[in-house]
């Protein structure tokens, strides 16, 4: 038999599709077994008891993304690292060159890392680790208008309101 | 009958898992019961042995609601996805020096980028759901799991560099006493001490490379943080934002995600043994005639090794959850802006500066 050996990707292969039919069984199971007794307060959005007003799907905080693209950057980095971090220290390429090649990348690498340091350093200067941030200013706001001519204006629309 | 072996593979790494993770239920409730000076499940067989049992089947028969307002589909895949690929990553993880699913040689790098997935479904579920508490809890997930992605990454940079490779069973042999190359003593070969034939705790990357003690010690946070543990429950926080990104789901996809998250446990925590805590091999060295190393590790391959192997494999792993455990229970939760704080401006600093050390420390030790 020649074929019988599977590959190693065809093994993670085997691990997700038997993952997935481990789910299916017990869903299975628990579809068998469980109830089924829908009711219009069961099928609410839970709010702590409130009725839930409009829609949850909005705007977000800006925060959330800056930490999505900080982390981008040094992901990337970590990618383009693996490969260096297997060949910088083998002892058969440091004793063809000498021991010069084990030196020559690790400081090359060094001067990759500082850069994406000084980015980090940039980041952090720049205050978008800080998840608050302290220095929100609220300008002062004093209106010519004086307070009776709006209060006028309310009473006004008040009355055709009702 | 060759053809059954990956099938045999598949069911031996998946009743290892689950065992675990019945492990750490159980676990999870007696030392939250002792640190909080009470008893725990006691009623359902001895000691309360068979409770996750009990909790099985009462979450088996559960209703399955889905809220009108969500968007069906997405909601209903969403646990699905998670338990599959985290058990995906367990197959480069290797049990015994011969014993391992997959050996494809970029293991530890293949890991790391499909355990990503788990963000996947906790956001998928956090939006399905349609609901205000799933989404903050899912926006906090993602933003937690992608920074802390960070040093978890750096730290298993930490250990490559270290070791030269990516395939998790070589790196699991060198801190053994079948290394292919000699082991000097905390790495170092100028020193002249060589332990190749001590073995024991000597050989295991943090004595090493001692400053992998460090990294050790930041892998284990970020772990935590990945797990979603305390005291970095954030996103499930359930003071503040109820249940987080499971508000909404109950019944058995609500346990679904229980099962990742204790499966996930039981990644990181294997993980962690295998890079740093010297895999499989005993941390009994040989102390002149006395072979305590030789007696507990037992010939590659054989009945013996393969048993002692899984034993301090499991034995170090559950010792890891336990610790994970008690720190749930002793632990305050940390605010957002402290999480952030600890993950770029601590942790990431540290472990570039021992990435360099690292670096360094390699050129010595050849």
């Amino acid at each position: 038999m020649e074929h019988t050996e599977i590959s190693e990707f065809g093994a993670i292969l085997l691990f997700i599709i038997g993952g997935f039919l481990f789910i299916g069984v017990s869903l299975l199971a628990s579809w068998l077994l469980r109830p089924r007794r829908p009711n219009p307060e069961k099928l609410a959005a839970y709010e702590c008891g409130e009725e839930a007003i409009g829609n949850a799907w909005g705007n977000f905080n800006i925060k959330f993304y800056l930490v999505a693209l900080v982390f981008i950057l040094f992901d990337v980095e970590i990618i383009f690292l693996f490969p260096w971090a297997t060949v910088f220290g083998q002892a058969a390429l440091i004793e063809a060159s000498n021991g010069l090649w084990g030196w020559f990348a690790l400081i090359e690498m060094f001067i990759f890392i500082g850069m994406l340091a000084i980015g980090l350093a940039y980041v952090w200067a720049k205050g978008h680790l800080n998840w608050t941030k302290s220095f929100v200013q609220t300008t002062p706001f004093t209106s010519k208008v004086p307070e009776q001519l709006y209060q006028q204006i309310n009473q006004k629309y008040e009355r055709k309101a009702s | 009958m060759e053809i059954l072996t990956p099938f045999f593979t598949l069911g031996a790494y998946l009743s290892l898992t689950l065992g675990l993770i019945v492990i750490t239920f159980y676990l999870e409730r007696k030392l939250a019961a002792f640190v909080q000076d009470r008893l725990g499940p006691m009623e359902v067989g001895w000691y309360g042995i068979l409770q996750p049992v009990a909790d099985l089947l009462k979450l088996l028969q559960k209703e399955d609601i889905v809220p009108t307002q969500a968007d069906r589909k997405l909601f209903l895949l969403a646990p699905l996805i998670i338990f599959p690929f985290i058990l995906a990553g367990l197959a480069v993880l290797p049990l015994t020096p011969t014993f391992q699913a997959s050996g494809t040689s970029i293991g530890v790098f293949f890991l790391l980028a499909i355990v990503s997935i788990d963000v996947l479904g906790l956001l998928m579920a956090g939006w399905a759901s349609n609901s205000k508490f799933p989404l903050y809890g899912a926006m906090r997930a993602v933003a937690q799991i992608v920074s802390y992605e960070v040093p978890l990454g750096l730290s298993v940079l930490c250990v490559v560099m270290i070791s030269q490779t990516l395939d998790l069973r070589l790196i699991g042999l060198q801190q053994g006493l079948y290394t292919p190359e000699a082991n000097y003593l905390v790495g170092i070969k100028a020193l002249g001490v060589e332990v190749t034939h001590i073995g024991g705790i000597l050989s295991w990357n943090i004595v090493r490379m001692p400053f992998l003690f460090i990294t050790f010690i930041i892998f284990y946070i970020a772990s935590l943080a990945e797990c979603n543990r305390a005291p970095f429950d954030i996103p499930e926080g359930e003071s503040e934002i109820i249940g987080g990104f499971h508000t909404e789901y109950s019944g058995f996809r609500f346990a679904l995600f229980f099962l990742a998250e204790y499966a996930m446990m039981v990644l990181v925590c294997l993980l962690g043994v295998i890079l740093f805590l010297g895999a499989w091999n005993t941390p009994l060295p040989n102390i002149g005639n006395v072979k305590l190393a030789d007696w507990t590790t037992g010939q590659l391959g054989t009945w013996y090794g393969n048993t002692m192997a899984i034993f301090w494999l499991a034995s170090k792993t559950i010792l890891l959850l336990a610790l994970q455990v008690i720190i749930r229970w002793t632990y305050p939760r940390l605010r957002v802006d402290q999480l952030m704080h600890l993950c770029w401006k601590v942790l990431t600093p540290i472990l570039l500066f021992i990435l360099l050390l690292c670096g360094v420390w390699r050129l010595w030790m050849v």
